[in-house]
């Protein structure tokens, strides 16, 4: 048993290593907005699908127009990232202006209940869109990087088998590394670092110190959103295919990543994003093993959140969070 | 303003109220009475048959072939039923391949009482729990597609099919792969469904009555896209032969995904893979795979081939797999109308008749099958078909054929 978990090991982090990449980077955005607003954006898994779609139909654009042939493959995925993270985070500005601006003032769950609208909206106008002009909603783009890699892990130990991974694994964990360290040298490095610090800190008091809190919270939700968008790019170019509903369980499973990180915490949310990607892979490619058949590979979410539970039991305010004193 | 937006809105509830009554006044004149002979010498007593199929959503594909063929055989056969004195009206319906969608249009086409048949639903989950309703009105239905064992296992007098069951269709598909391919070590994965998990069940026990061994029997979510997780296992295990259980959209990322991992085993699923968003999906690396099917590749006979140009001729789309099947079961459905229609003296004839002229078909040609319902409704010539995608292209060839 142990030497057959052993020799899938290396194939396992790495599809784990994948999957926890995305949830980290959309658990990002998870955070920043719970760190700044107290408001749980659960529109944010359905930016982070509106971001596939929006690459994938980039990537169309690009190649009607003859320009994939002509451009390296890797330019034409900077700018597919780049267009898909400008007009996402633009959709967060405009959520945030609808949705939550006119609600900021009224009780945590009359925002939570319209962000719930926002994003049955956003699931049915991409639906409808994608619909109207493919004909189907599921719809399958083009791969930029296509190739796979066979990896020689087997070199290691001899208890290891190799292991194959698609080129686009490695730009997937390499973009999702970028994002993370940008966005920990903005906030900690610069002056809107600090004033979103601040705001995050204590709202009426910073805007005090003569910092601009609506312009703080839009920028947040720009880069929040934008991030998000990035990944459901990542995401589309990885699985190929895309449909409106897979920001719902993304979202889910990013959203306990920030929560398991210590929700408003950056660097926790990282972390929680690695870690539930990676024990998500390992338990659905070991649990069966483990317990003899008992429970196979369809447990593996029930594996992963009853580590989320448990941590929670033992450290409410998450693995990296510090514990909130009451305002009194 | 506001007092403006309430009057319109009235006068929207109002207008849905009359167009309301006028529905179930046209409902009460086909349904027979004396008043209804004689409005209906003016254009012909409407009579109603329904398609319900996913028009929407990830089966789209399959849903809308079953409405296009259905609605081909009705206006194909128009013409013979006004010479009757009534006017044949399809009403397609959507069921978004939702259990509860299906049921909740199955109350609406039972509330219609110009309705007198149901040709539908694609998918068993659907089919089972609608037939129940259909039951309660004694409109009886005609699946093109369904081939869960339950559907027709309730002995119920409406559900008929004309395609094969699941526990005929998971063996034959079992036969192929060991006896014609000579697969040992079988890797089983399902998507949890009624459909999938039924058809892994049969192959898995088939397999095993073979011979075969069955390395590992795992289970994926519908929906999710990443299925690396029982892909490791099955690289793991190292098995000869991949079968899967379930729909298209989970299917083809399975070969894509299995491929792109260096697994090079034969994969092979059942009828809900005999898609063209299979291709679609797993482009390239679909190429090889294996899926057992109850619809045959019509363009292998003549009758079958003039008919696949009508269709796209009238649609502008290639027929998919289903929709002859959809095409013949509204010919069933037609003859059985007729002659309950013949049976009534010319006029037009109770549920309850059109749904034992259903059941009592016996030797039916249509183009893709031949039709005689056994007494719980399936269709004793029904045969399972194997195809392989020789090409990156829908369909995949003929390779067997398993009759019972």
């Amino acid at each position: 048993m142990l030497s057959s978990i052993l020799s899938s090991l290396p194939q396992v982090l790495i599809d784990g290593l994948a999957l926890g990449a995305i949830y980290a980077v959309v658990a990002l955005g998870y955070t920043m907005v719970y760190g700044i607003l107290e408001l749980i954006n659960f529109a944010h898994g359905e930016v982070f699908m509106t971001g596939a779609f929006v690459g994938t139909a980039t990537l169309f654009i690009f190649d009607d127009a003859g320009f994939l042939s002509s451009a390296p493959g890797w330019i034409v995925y900077f700018l597919v990232i780049l267009i898909s993270m400008i007009i996402t985070g633009l959709l967060g500005v405009l959520i945030e202006r609808i949705a939550y601006r006119p609600l900021r003032r009224a009780p945590k769950l009359i925002s939570l209940i319209s962000a719930i609208g926002v994003s049955f909206v956003l699931q049915d106008l991409i639906r409808f869109i994608a619909e109207l002009i493919t004909g189907n909603y599921i719809v399958s783009g083009i791969s930029l990087f296509r190739g796979t890699f066979e990896l020689g892990t087997s070199s290691l130990s001899s208890t290891f088998n190799d292991s194959f991974v698609k080129n686009n694994t490695f730009i997937i964990i390499g973009v999702a590394i970028l994002l993370m360290l940008a966005l920990d040298l903005f906030v900690n490095r610069t002056k809107w670092g600090v004033a979103m610090r601040a705001v995050a800190q204590d709202r009426e008091t910073a805007s005090l110190m003569s910092i601009n809190v609506n312009k703080v919270i839009v920028l947040t939700f720009f880069i929040g959103s934008a991030l998000g968008g990035a990944t459901g790019v990542l995401f589309a170019q990885q699985y190929g295919t895309i449909d409106p509903y897979i920001g719902y369980i993304l979202g889910l499973k990013a959203f306990t990543a920030a929560v398991l990180g210590g929700i408003g915490n950056i660097r926790g949310a990282m972390f929680g994003g690695l870690a539930i990607g990676l024990l998500e892979m390992f338990a659905s490619a070991n649990l069966g093993l483990i317990t003899h058949g008992n429970f196979g590979s369809e447990y593996k979410d029930v594996f992963a959140f009853a580590i989320l539970i448990l941590v929670l039991i033992f450290k409410p305010e998450g693995l990296f969070g510090r514990a909130v004193k009451e305002k009194v | 303003m506001k007092r403006k937006t309430a009057g319109l809105a009235s006068l929207v509830l109002l207008m849905s109220v009359v167009s309301a009554c006028g529905n179930s006044g046209g409902g009460t004149t086909a349904s027979g009475t004396e008043a209804g002979g004689t409005t209906g010498s003016a254009d012909g007593t409407v009579i109603k048959i329904a398609s319900q199929s996913p028009l929407s959503g990830s089966s789209s594909i399959q849903g809308e072939a079953i409405r296009l063929g259905a609605q081909m055989a009705l206006e194909d056969r128009s013409q013979e039923f006004k010479d009757l004195g009534f006017t044949l009206e399809l009403v397609p319906y959507d069921d978004q391949g939702d259990a509860k969608k299906g049921v909740a249009n199955s109350e609406m086409i039972g509330a219609d009482q110009a309705v007198l048949g149901v040709i539908g639903h694609l998918n068993s989950g659907v089919s089972i729990p609608s037939s129940v309703v259909y039951e309660k009105y004694n409109i009886p239905m005609i699946s093109p597609a369904s081939t869960a064992t339950e559907f027709t296992d309730r002995k119920l007098k409406v559900a008929n099919r004309v395609v094969a069951r699941d526990d005929f269709q998971g063996p034959a598909a079992a036969q192929y792969a060991v006896n014609e391919l000579g697969a040992k070590n079988i890797f089983v994965i399902q998507d949890k469904t009624a459909y999938g998990q039924g058809l892994a069940e049969a192959f898995r026990d088939e397999a095993e009555k073979l011979g075969a061994t069955v390395a590992g029997y795992e289970a994926i979510t519908v929906g999710e896209k990443d299925f690396n997780g029982v892909l490791n296992i099955a690289l793991n295990k190292k098995p000869d032969f991949i079968f899967f259980g379930g729909l298209y959209a989970e299917g083809g990322l399975l070969v894509k995904q299995a491929r792109e991992k260096g697994i090079t085993a034969p994969f092979m699923g059942g009828d809900a893979l005999d898609s063209s968003g299979m291709v679609e999906i797993a482009g390239d690396d679909v190429k090889d795979s294996l899926y057992s099917s109850v619809a045959t590749d019509i363009t292998k006979t003549e009758d079958g081939k003039a008919w696949a140009d009508k269709y796209k001729e009238k649609f502008n789309k290639n027929a998919e797999g289903y929709s002859v099947y959809a095409y013949d079961s509204m010919s069933v459905m037609l003859d059985a109308i007729k002659s309950s229609i013949d049976a009534a003296g010319g006029k037009i004839p109770t549920r309850e008749a059109v749904r034992d002229a259903v059941r009592a078909t016996k030797d039916f040609k249509g183009i893709a099958t031949e039709v005689a319902f056994d007494d719980i409704g399936d269709n004793i010539y029904a045969k399972v078909f194997i195809y392989k995608f020789e090409e990156a292209a829908y369909p995949g060839s003929l390779v067997s054929e398993v009759s019972k």
